[in-house]
């Protein structure tokens, strides 16, 4: 075929003959699929600038803010230095707030693997059939919607003043996130590839594992990265009530500096809860690039 | 001049080449006509067959309940009326787009429809080789449809189907996403792939060009609801070459079935 006089390579693989000839085709002609990975200066300066700033903000509202903005005592927001002197390099306040951290990562981490299981079991119920949907989903809904505080007597009877109730409270601010994407990834299948399937009569099982399982992921790993953050934060609204049982998270630590008007630790205390925060999100949106990393096609460019 | 014939009736400048021994159809309509449950009349009572061999074109207006045709024949939806004859076992779809799946590699891809069957992983791995290489995609077994061009996705969704060795190929204007070179490429392909293979296919298009190239016979569909209003057997010998489209002759029945789609639209 005259086709193979083609010197553009792209053309030439598109040329491929269909009986099987080899084509002369190597992998320059694959489409290049850089992720936004490029590691330069630009990756790491503007994060260290907006920091800076945001000392320097802190800083000035220490000095000036407090007083001339505010009309309060600059004492009641400590300098970052005062805040690492006192809280990070003191042993004794730096292990309070250690153990803290502990009891927060413990409280958050297993109420969210339970939110996981709940959650995905619910949402794979709900993407069976609409009718499932229609009568789970106003549950999940005014779930997401009952404040913690209305509800705490009920949460003390059954589960008591301690862990297990920082536990419920993490499961019921975590839940919703897994459940919706869960189910949007599960339902949102691109039609044709279900049709793909319906040719072959493909069992109910067999289209959720081979199919919305896999095609679900991108959408599973938003709904735990989501919940995640969640979980840190429903772990630390949890101790503000269920405060039992010698295991002071985080924010129990910081509410007893708060009560003795040791600020500088109270900060600290902020400090490491952000910290943690940040921290987890960053370990799902890793797990989550490892694993669907290598086919997804993030929408998001970095540049 | 080719007559604006109904149904099945050849048209006078087709040279027929049903000789005595006409193969049985792999494929047959029998006033299949389609209302979908929100009252669209998508397809009124058809009736055509498709032998062994016979490559068979639907052109129309868009939205004349070609694909329609298609999602009756592979069983996807049923007919409102009439019935159609085939082995379910033996037919191969091809889609619109690749639908490949994302999280799966080019070979593991191709194997899709062979795993669904229930084939073991030997044999399906070596079927699917067989197929990767007849398209043209050896090398690329371990990419991921992200790293693949519109064209060589269209060539893995091709090896997909053909894996499964179906005697009825029922194509749903797979190349429209494709620019124009990439198409008359892919074209030849299916052209020498169809030459090997002598199944029955049935290819919906709304390229002339493309269906002329490609066809044995050529049936023009009118505005919904779809009707079969001219058929246009195509005279050309395979083994077709890409030249073919410049020839007077091709031009010619071109323009038959383009002045006959312009009255389909009307």
């Amino acid at each position: 075929m005259s086709l193979t006089e083609d010197s553009n390579a792209q053309m030439a693989a598109d040329a491929a003959l269909i009986h099987g000839v080899a084509p002369t085709i190597d992998d320059s002609l694959v489409p290049p699929v850089k992720e936004g990975t490029r590691i330069s200066l630009s990756t790491y300066l503007g994060p260290f600038v907006v920091f800076l700033l945001f000392l320097a903000f802190w800083e000035w509202m220490h000095r000036v803010g407090m007083e001339l903005l505010l009309d309060k005592r600059p004492s009641l927001l400590p300098s970052p230095v005062t805040v690492i002197d006192q809280a990070f390099l003191d042993p004794i306040v730096r292990r309070q707030l250690l153990e803290g951290l502990w009891w927060t990562t413990y409280a958050a981490f297993i109420g969210l693997a339970i939110s996981i299981v709940i959650g995905m079991t619910l949402a794979v119920l709900m993407a069976q059939a609409v009718w499932a949907e229609r009568s789970i989903y106003p549950y999940l809904v005014a779930l997401q919607a009952t404040p913690v505080l209305a509800i705490v007597p009920i949460i003390y009877s059954v589960f008591g003043g301690g862990m297990s109730s920082r536990i419920y409270v993490v499961v019921m601010i975590s839940i919703f996130p897994i459940v919706t994407n869960t189910l949007f990834g599960l339902t949102s299948v691109d039609a044709s590839q279900h049709d793909l399937f319906t040719l072959r009569k493909a069992s109910r099982f067999t289209r959720l594992f081979k199919l919305q399982f896999p095609s679900a992921m991108p959408a599973i790993f938003t709904g735990f990265r989501i919940s995640a953050g969640l979980a840190v934060i429903g772990a630390i609204v949890g101790e503000q009530f269920f405060r039992q049982g010698q295991k002071p998270g985080i924010g129990i630590v910081m509410e007893q500096f708060r009560q003795k008007l040791r600020y500088p630790q109270m900060y600290g205390g902020l400090l490491v809860a952000s910290a943690l925060g940040i921290v987890v999100f960053f370990v799902f949106s890793w797990i989550g690039k490892l694993v669907v990393g290598h086919w997804h096609e993030a929408t998001r460019r970095n540049s | 001049m080719a007559e604006r014939t109904q149904g099945h009736t050849v048209a006078p400048t087709m040279v027929t080449q049903m000789t005595d021994s006409v193969p049985a159809p792999a494929l047959s309509f029998n006033g299949v006509s389609m209302v979908y449950p929100d009252g669209t009349h998508a397809l009124s009572a058809t009736s055509f067959d498709v032998r062994p061999g016979e490559f068979v074109t639907v052109v129309g207006p868009s939205g004349c309940g070609k694909s329609t045709l298609l999602k009756i024949a592979s069983g996807l939806h049923a007919p409102s009326t009439g019935s159609v004859d085939v082995d379910l076992k033996k037919v191969g779809y091809v889609f619109q787009d690749a639908t490949l799946l994302q999280w799966r590699t080019v070979q593991r891809n191709v194997e899709l429809l062979a795993e669904l069957e229930g084939v073991g992983k030997a044999e399906r791995a070596k079927r699917a080789s067989e197929a990767i290489n007849l398209v043209g995609l050896a090398g690329f077994e371990s990419k991921y449809p992200k790293q693949l061009s519109g064209g060589m996705k269209m060539r893995a969704s091709l090896a997909r189907t053909l894996v499964l060795d179906p005697k009825v190929f029922l194509f749903d204007e797979p190349f429209g996403a494709v620019d124009e070179i990439t198409r008359e490429r892919l074209n030849d392909e299916v052209i020498q792939l169809f030459e090997r293979e002598r199944f029955a296919a049935l290819f919906i298009t709304h390229s002339i060009s493309e269906a002329v190239f490609l066809s044995t016979r050529v049936l023009v569909m009118s505005a919904r609801p779809g009707s079969i209003v001219a058929s246009y057997d195509i005279p050309f010998d395979y083994p077709r070459r890409p030249e073919l489209r410049f020839e007077p002759e091709f031009a010619r029945i071109s323009g038959e079935i383009s002045a006959s789609l312009r009255g389909a639209h009307a």
